[in-house]
């Protein structure tokens, strides 16, 4: 299983085993596992070259050169110069998959931060502190479970995305709705999360090394910061991981649907919207955009597999 | 346990306020359901206005909410514009079983409902049915050959398959099964709708639309379960009473079956008690692909004309259905496996 592990990183591997007699940080012995699966190396290769083909696209075209719209060059199958052809006002799909993949690995990234500061706070706070605090939180974390995300999300989605207007984010010019789908992902996906560090937290409170820092009268502050968090961090990081990809995925169903990204930002996701009715005529209208989504996603939960097998003490590897 | 689910099911009475509330403010923020009738010719502003205060759109916000829960046959409001309220409402509420009126289809939601609901119901099933099947039976296979190369295959396809959005596999679907068989003049599959409008409506021809839907939301599904289940059958399987029964001599085939998958499914039971609730709402994307006519359409198009009181409902019957499904599954849950105690 290990050896086209070992032969990508020879060097790495090597260089881990020679100092394993010295080192045995957490952190080097969660690299090393990861580094020996097979699967997890291979994602992260995946996710590099999908990076370098959005940033690195970015300086070889311009965006007002993928929303230029062409009735007369609509529909065109893929040439050598415009690779994944055109879409059905005669966009080039090529430049839209860059800039648009931009917007959907960032959708990704930055909902996720979100959700992640907002599941660790709520479970966090609810786990520590107990009482009607705990109460409180854990109903409404059970009121947002109990309508399906995407349900929940429409609905947000149609009141928040009505008017699209044009906003300036680090230079570039961006439809508002990519915030609003951002904001929306990110406060809606924290609260399998928050359901986690809450039970985490409730069981390390019982434990010897909590009550040894309480006995020493560490505040709460600390107690939290110091000794809770760090042994949070694995389930953190497999959620966050996982978590990127399930809001790549959330963003183009939104966008299928109508109610995501508005134009004429591209998204991976809103790059498909249209296609719907010519998948046989127009495949490569689809078929970028689809196997850009699935390649992502998929390496994305390869990595979260071999991040979870990483950090968890009780897998031997 | 008796005193376990009541205090479960009382417990779950202000969780639905709240979700109710949550979706009722969502909505009111969404701005007037009657903004289109401003460009109609036919309609003038007295009539609008009059229309908009006779359902009720004119009263303070909670004054709304409470309407909705308890009706308004009691509250008089002033449809003639001379500031005397003088005219009684004409709902009954929620309470006393009366859901409103859609405003796009001008009838008692609770028709609309039941319009919808039994396609619904028959997609949804079908779907659920075939995850089951199809994903435990994989998942099975796949653990009884640990590392094998049909293993690795199903590992690679489930991998493969829930890191696909729905309307990607529906896509796929259609494009094979229909439009290239369709090309190749072949016998294909019907993509549009329940029946065909010139067709006979018989049982046979909603058997065979039924097959890329429940096949699109199934995929996902399948994937997921066989994931899930070969875990939780490998674990057991290296469990040491299963290794007590295979040095007894035990068949094969005894073991894995009624020692092994025994309690291997039993942590499935959640995660069919998180799907169940999806019957009810319905499958958004692939009814919308598919013009399938269910609760999963019904939704997004009174989404797209912001119809409150068909919206509130749909809400509400989902999450009625969550709440419900996740106490059975924990009643479940204690049911077979007697180390669970609930207080």
């Amino acid at each position: 299983m290990t050896n086209v592990a070992q032969k990508l990183n020879v060097g790495q591997v090597a260089r881990l085993q020679a100092e394993e007699a010295q080192s045995f940080s957490p952190f080097r012995v969660a690299l090393r596992r990861f580094l020996k699966h097979r699967m997890a190396v291979v994602g992260t290769i995946i996710i590099t070259f999908i990076l370098l083909f959005v940033i690195g696209g970015a300086f070889f075209t311009t965006e007002t050169q993928g929303n230029k719209t062409n009735i007369m060059n609509k529909e065109k199958a893929p040439t050598s110069e415009s690779p994944f052809g055109t879409d059905l006002v005669g966009r080039d799909v090529f430049t839209r998959m860059i800039w648009g993949g931009q917007i959907s690995i960032a959708i990704g990234i930055v909902s996720v931060v979100i959700s992640i500061s907002v599941g660790t706070l709520v479970g966090v706070v609810s786990g520590y502190f107990g009482g009607w605090v705990d109460s409180l939180l854990s109903r409404i974390t059970e009121a947002l479970l109990a309508i399906p995300v995407l349900i929940l999300l429409l609905v947000l989605s149609t009141v928040l995305s009505q008017s699209s207007v044009k906003t300036t984010i680090l230079g570039r010019e961006l439809s508002s709705t990519v915030v609003i789908i951002i904001l929306l992902i990110g406060f809606t996906s924290w609260m399998t999360l928050a359901r986690i560090v809450r039970a985490q937290v409730l069981s390390l409170k019982e434990q010897e090394f909590v009550m040894a820092a309480r006995a020493i009268g560490v505040t709460d502050q600390h107690m939290i910061l110091q000794h809770l968090l760090p042994n949070l961090i694995a389930p953190i990081v497999v959620t966050a991981t996982l978590g990127i990809g399930t809001a790549i995925i959330t963003e183009a169903y939104l966008s299928f649907l109508g109610f995501g990204v508005q134009p004429p930002t591209a998204t991976w996701g809103n790059i498909l919207t249209g296609a719907q009715d010519k998948i046989d005529r127009v495949w490569w209208l689809w078929a970028a955009p689809g196997f850009f989504i699935v390649l992502t996603v998929l390496a994305i939960n390869f990595i979260g597999d071999g991040l979870r097998d990483a950090l968890d003490p009780r897998s031997i590897r | 346990m008796t005193r376990y689910i009541i205090r479960r099911l009382l417990q779950a009475i202000p969780l639905l306020i709240v979700v109710n509330i949550m979706v009722f403010g969502i909505l009111k923020l969404a701005g007037d359901p009657f903004a289109y009738l401003a460009t109609d010719p036919n309609v003038s502003e007295a009539d609008r206005a009059r229309f908009r205060r006779s359902l009720g759109l004119d009263d303070p916000l909670p004054l709304q909410f409470v309407h909705w829960y308890i009706g308004d046959d009691w509250y008089q409001r002033d449809l003639d514009f001379d500031d005397v309220p003088e005219t009684y409402g004409e709902r009954l509420g929620f309470l006393r079983g009366d859901l409103g009126e859609s405003i796009r289809y001008r009838r008692p939601v609770s028709e609309v409902v039941a319009e919808f609901m039994p396609n619904t119901l028959i997609l949804g099933t079908s779907a659920l049915l075939m995850t089951i099947v199809l994903g435990t039976a994989l998942g099975i296979f796949s653990a009884l050959r640990q590392y094998s190369f049909a293993d690795n295959l199903i590992t690679g396809l489930s991998f493969l398959t829930f890191s696909m959005p729905i309307f990607l596999v529906a896509l796929l679907g259609v494009l094979f099964f229909s439009l290239t068989l369709r090309g190749l003049g072949l016998p294909y599959l019907p993509t549009g709708g329940m029946y065909d409008p010139r067709g006979d409506r018989s049982i046979d021809e909603l058997l065979v639309r039924l097959i890329l839907p429940t096949f699109s939301i199934a995929a996902i599904g399948i994937a997921r379960y066989a994931r899930f289940v070969r875990a939780s059958m490998l674990e057991v399987i290296n469990s040491d009473y299963v290794r007590t029964a295979r040095s007894k001599g035990l068949a094969e085939r005894r073991i894995n079956f009624l020692h092994a998958f025994k309690n291997a499914s039993i942590p499935l039971i959640t995660l069919i008690a998180i799907d169940i609730p999806f019957i009810f709402s319905g499958a958004v994307v692939t009814e919308t692909i598919f013009s399938w006519p269910g609760m999963g359409r019904l939704f997004i198009e009174s989404l797209g004309v912001l119809d409150p009181p068909i919206l509130l409902t749909f809400t509400l019957i989902t999450a009625v259905a969550v709440i419900f499904f996740q106490l059975f599954a924990d009643i479940v849950y204690a049911w077979v496996d007697p180390r669970i105690r609930y207080r």
